[in-house]
């Protein structure tokens, strides 16, 4: 019995190894990207380049979708709150909602599908085809010139697109609550404006979508970075991007939400 | 070292782990010269290509390139020598995301301050070299495998190296693209005065461009002469590689079993009629 389970334990401990090694590994990645990242301060323009494929070709997919996520939240807040007739608080639920949790969680998963597994193919098929060895070979270092810049781009554009998504769910909920289902328009914006407060709600909202641009980015370059030179090396590389992204978002957002609203 | 010699290989080993690649390699390149470097797949030539290109360190030995040994330089070191060097790729490697201009603008850009109009004129120089002025404008996309890998060719004498390093440029080529290929390799590096090392297995169309030639095979240096000399080598080995004989030292077959025993496996009537 002890011989047949040999082979399972040897098996865990070998992930296990790979695991903490592959960890090592991303740490040492991302502390190469941030020390290599004079070349984007030099030349802004690789960086600017980046924000508009990481940044604004998400946008559509970001605003359509705090749209969305801010009419549901008026017509669920809105049959929640009619219960206890509080309607008028419906502008409160719908901020606050969205600028403390769902704006920056659900805008970095999205991030996480949309740019995130985008970066890792790129990257892994750049490596695939030669093109990073190419640039090594021309005396041009590829963190320096194909990782740092796509790091800060990711980084810069999630707090934005966060912010975004945000405001759009505010009018999503707004559409919803006050045009079609009539409540107070006032109350809705007065109550928001009392209740909403800059640095525990929106700052720290700030801060959650930073932190995730941090994560998200980091894991997608790395993924494409490390990712095996095969086609099937570059697909499992792009899942695991999406799926890693995904519940590190997840397990951030509990813990940086503990430590932000723990004494409220 | 001496001066007309411009690469230099002295006693290399280099392996994976255990697993030796290369064994007791040395190796003279002479400046001006077009050398090639022969072996079956797996030989380990592109490994000692990268060893040249300071990508990977000699486990034991020293490479010496334009009078520098290459496991004494720092990253910075390795940088400056690359400078000096122009690689192709096997299948071009160009950059996907820029066009054929930008892609040989790149090294003008990212290594010197050079005005873009002066750039410019570089770069349509460069790509006259090759016969693809006309297609600057295009994407690596548009492009056919030949013509690639003659952009990647104008792309890698961007900043006029002083040796040119191909990694198997004959790959995957029609016969017309091939000979185009091959004339370049001879042109440019006559006109441009650089020194060329082509890795290949292509054996007659690197015989007929080249000026010397070494024969790599499991990691040891088999042969080394004229193109001349290697098609009169009666050594076995030497001979099945030039004149592309199925049988003789090489193995066709991967490592097996008795296979007729193998096909008899099935006990069924079709497998035994098969074996």
């Amino acid at each position: 019995m002890p011989r047949r389970s040999l082979p399972t334990v040897r098996g865990i401990g070998a992930r296990a190894i790979d695991n903490v090694l592959r960890l090592g590994y991303a740490t040492r990645f991302i502390g190469l990207t941030i020390a290599h990242s004079g070349t984007c301060l030099a030349r802004p323009r690789l960086v600017v380049r980046e924000l508009y494929y990481t940044g604004v070709l998400s946008l559509i997919i970001i605003l359509v979708s705090g749209l969305f996520v801010g009419m549901v939240l008026g017509l669920q807040g809105y049959q929640t709150l009619t219960t206890y007739g509080s309607e008028s608080a419906l502008g409160v639920l719908v901020a606050l909602s969205l600028v403390r949790e769902l704006g920056p969680v659900v805008s970095a998963l999205l991030f996480a599908s949309r740019a995130g597994s985008a970066m890792t193919a790129e990257i892994g098929l750049m490596k695939a085809t030669e093109q990073l060895s190419a640039m090594e070979m021309m005396a041009v270092d590829p963190v320096a010139r194909v990782v740092a810049p796509r790091f800060w781009a990711g980084v810069i554009s999630m707090p934005l697109l966060a912010a975004m998504f945000s405001a759009m769910g505010v009018f999503g909920g707004y559409v919803v609550g006050v045009v079609l289902i009539g409540v107070d328009e006032g109350s809705f914006w007065s109550q928001m404006q009392g209740a909403v407060d800059v640095r525990e709600d929106i700052v720290n909202g700030v801060i959650k979508s930073f932190v995730f641009g941090v994560a998200v980015t980091w894991i997608a370059l790395f993924e494409g970075y490390d990712a095996p030179p095969t086609a099937e090396g570059v697909s499992g590389a792009t899942t695991r991007t999406v799926v890693t992204s995904s519940l590190a978002i997840l397990g951030l957002d509990f813990i940086l939400t503990s430590f932000m609203f723990s004494g409220v | 070292m001496a001066s007309d010699t411009l690469i230099e290989i002295k006693d290399v080993n280099f392996a994976y782990g255990r697993r030796p690649i290369l064994t007791g390699i040395n190796m003279t390149i002479p400046r001006g010269k077009v050398v090639a470097l022969m072996g079956i797949s797996g030989s380990g030539k592109t490994t000692l290509l990268r060893l040249i290109g300071g990508v990977m360190k000699p486990t034991s030995g020293e490479v010496w390139v334009d009078g520098q040994c290459t496991g004494g330089l720092d990253q910075q070191g390795i940088y400056r020598m690359r400078r000096r060097m122009g690689m192709l790729f096997q299948f071009g490697a160009l950059f996907t995301d820029l066009s054929v201009y930008d892609n040989v603008a790149f090294q003008m850009r990212e290594h010197t301050g050079l005005p873009e109009s002066m750039i410019r004129d570089l770069v349509m120089m460069k790509l006259h070299a090759v016969g693809l002025r006309g297609a600057a404008k295009l994407m690596p996309g548009e492009l056919s495998g030949g013509m690639a890998r003659r952009v990647a060719l104008a792309r890698a004498i961007a900043l006029d190296p002083m040796i040119m390093m191909y990694d198997e440029p004959f790959t995957g080529l029609d016969p017309i693209s091939l000979g185009v290929i091959a004339n370049l390799v001879r042109e440019l590096n006559d006109t441009l005065g650089t020194t060329s090392l082509v890795v290949t297995h292509d054996v007659q169309e690197a015989l007929d461009v080249v000026d010397y030639v070494y024969y790599l095979s499991d990691g040891r240096m088999k042969a080394q002469g004229t193109p001349e000399e290697l098609r009169a080598d009666t050594d076995p080995l030497v001979r099945q590689f030039v004149h592309g004989e199925a049988e003789g030292p090489v193995a066709y077959q991967y490592p097996s079993g008795d296979y007729a025993a193998e096909l008899k496996m099935g006990r069924d009537g079709r497998g035994r009629r098969a074996a």
